[in-house]
């Protein structure tokens, strides 16, 4: 077997319950918004109500319930999908997040891809030969790739594409994947190169000292005193037992990723679930916000899930923790 | 009886033999000898923004003079109300710089407060808070920080908090693993045995010993919560206008970065110097408090 069941129970487990305490989080900061949903999707100053109307629409809301008691009819409503309607569209929260998710999770997995290629590449780059100049090059670029903010690069790419190649997104109508190859990757591939470069950056960095620390380990001496090939050793060896702390630095970055994409969308204006949250922010669409935020944390964790038993399987040491 | 022989007041964890002060030991690491000459540039000129030394107010507006190149009169040439960029370049950096020392100020001393006592109780204490931090860090940071600033509201105090709730949980993950070996060493076994009251323990014997990774830790952060604040003004939920902030700056200049580009290029180049400088500062402080890492290595 191999992986052990009561790990995995214990760690589902673990992750059940983290899940849990997102849910309070997001509804405890979503509670200590002043004012209310009422007086938000009426749009007016409570105070021009009377206070019977006032009760009315709360006994509407469910808002003169106790606390404990809103919060399971929320968790319940959740676990049977039923996530709300918007306030300012009317659209129910469900189809929303339906219709945004995708073009979020195409974006994230794209940059992931390139920024993980790219990543590791330039990390083994640098960390097969620690301070010669390739190594300090591509470290300085990796801290620029770190230091400039994805709002910057953005802002920059839109407007270099619209100058020197007057190409401007067509945002007007989004194509999907399925419908279009082409037409998906002129709307999708700037965005996603603009988030794998921060992504790239954290890559090689964690890659170049998981290399350049097992390029010390005994085992490779050995492998190198056998006459193995130096290629081999830097890819069966080295690259191997160092790939663990990558794939657990990707795991954790491709949940900022999800997060990462609500600047990113908003200046190539995508319809996904980042800019779906920052307008229902705006907006002060609190259904919307409330579970845009519970589906990233979800992913997040789900992904995070998913990262732990992946190097179970890539690393068999890990197996018998 | 002394106390002293049994207990001796331990510096930081890993202070190498060597002497010195912190300063020069970070100076004689290349990365963290740019670090602190940048970050030291940095405040200099953020305080000189702060204190009015610069020719122009940043929120005066000349009329006359609007999107004027770089010139002797305005150093980072002018916005499109004739605002000097030089002068809300500066005050940006202090805006910025403020709103991240707070931030991690109180997530510091909270995150650290949570993970050091997880660390030193254990027990269902430590279920909680392990809990807790690992619930926090199930929001990606500029998501948690949106969801605070949406429930509290714009504006720097809110935006300083949002970012310090982020920021907390780090602060109690990196200080609880030391604790943990911390609380088990004979010289704190010795403390209590002698009855020394559990706050003065924790307080004089268990922080400093735990302390080196907090203190790396948190000019990372100080990086981490600049670019945090700038995405959030950028977005329009951070420093509000006419307030300058670097953030604010770069959004304003999305439509005139090719007709006039050093509307993006300094507040741009501000933020990025500043997470450089933080960042190196950081590498800096960790070789210097950690012989075993060598510099540039």
């Amino acid at each position: 077997m191999a992986l052990s069941w009561k790990w995995f129970g214990a760690r589902l487990g673990g992750a059940l319950v983290t899940l849990f305490g997102v849910t309070i989080v997001v509804f405890v900061v979503l509670r200590a918004i002043p004012g209310n949903a009422i007086t938000a999707s009426l749009g007016i100053e409570s105070g021009t109500l009377s206070a019977g109307q006032i009760e009315a629409l709360n006994h509407f809301y469910g808002i003169d319930q106790p606390w404990y008691s809103q919060f399971f009819s929320w968790l319940g409503e959740l676990f049977q999908g039923n996530l709300g309607v918007s306030l300012t569209s009317g659209n129910s929260v469900s189809s929303l997040i339906g219709a945004a998710l995708p073009v979020t999770i195409e974006l994230a997995v794209l940059a992931a891809l390139i920024g993980t290629a790219v990543g590791v590449l330039l990390g083994t780059l640098a960390g097969s030969g620690p301070g010669k100049a390739r190594d300090s090059v591509t470290q300085g670029v990796g801290l620029l790739g770190l230091a400039i903010p994805e709002f910057v690069l953005g802002t920059l790419t839109v407007a270099l594409l619209a100058d020197l190649f007057d190409y401007f997104p067509d945002t007007s109508t989004f194509v999907p994947l399925t419908e279009s190859f082409s037409g998906n990757m002129s709307q999708i591939l700037y965005p996603a190169l603009v988030l794998s470069v921060g992504f790239a950056a954290n890559v090689m960095r964690t890659t170049r000292s998981e290399y350049v620390e097992t390029a010390q380990a005994d085992f490779v001496r050995t492998a190198r005193g056998k006459g193995l090939y130096p290629r081999r050793i830097r890819t069966a060896h080295v690259l191997r037992n160092a790939s663990i702390p990558i794939l657990t630095l990707t795991g954790i970055q491709f949940g900022y990723l999800l997060g990462g994409t609500v600047i990113i969308e908003q200046i190539f204006a995508l319809p996904g679930l980042g800019r779906l949250l920052f307008t229902s922010i705006t907006d002060h669409d609190y259904p919307v916000v409330q579970s845009s935020v519970l589906i990233v944390a979800a992913a997040f964790v789900v992904v995070n899930l998913l990262v732990d038993i992946g190097y179970r399987i890539v690393d068999p040491r890990m197996r018998q923790i | 009886m002394s106390v002293t022989p049994i207990a001796p007041d331990v510096g930081p964890a890993g202070a190498p033999p060597g002497n010195g002060s912190l300063i020069g030991r970070i100076w004689r690491d290349p990365n963290g000898r740019i670090g602190l000459v940048l970050t030291a540039v940095l405040l200099i000129v953020g305080a000189c923004g702060a204190l009015g030394f610069l020719p122009h107010d940043p929120l005066d507006q000349f009329p006359d003079s609007r999107n004027q190149p770089p010139s002797g009169t305005y150093w980072f040439g002018s916005d499109q109300f004739g605002r000097d960029i030089a002068a809300r370049v500066a005050a940006g950096i202090w805006t910025s710089l403020r709103v991240s020392v707070v931030a991690v100020a109180i997530a510091a001393v909270v995150g650290s407060a949570l993970g050091i006592c997880a660390g030193f109780f254990g027990g269902w204490l430590d279920q909680i808070i392990s809990r807790f931090i690992e619930v926090l860090f199930a929001f990606p940071a500029i998501l948690l920080a949106l969801a605070v600033v949406s429930a509290l509201g714009a504006g720097w105090q809110n935006t300083a908090i949002a970012i310090a709730i982020v920021y907390t949980p780090i602060f109690a993950r990196v200080s609880r693993g030391p604790t943990l070996g911390v609380a088990k060493a004979e010289y704190i076994k010795a403390q209590r045995v002698l009855g020394i009251p559990t706050w003065r323990v924790l307080l004089r014997h268990v922080l400093p010993n735990v302390s080196a990774p907090i203190v790396v830790q948190i000019t990372l952060a100080l990086s981490w919560a600049l670019l945090t604040e700038s995405a959030l003004s950028f977005l329009g939920l951070g420093t509000q206008p006419p307030e300058p902030s670097l953030g604010l700056m770069v959004s304003d200049a999305q439509n005139t970065i090719t007709s006039q580009w050093w509307t993006m290029a300094f507040p741009a180049g501000a933020i990025v110097i500043a997470v450089i400088a933080l960042n190196l500062l950081g590498d800096g402080l960790r070789s210097a408090l950690d012989p075993r890492r060598e510099s540039g290595r």
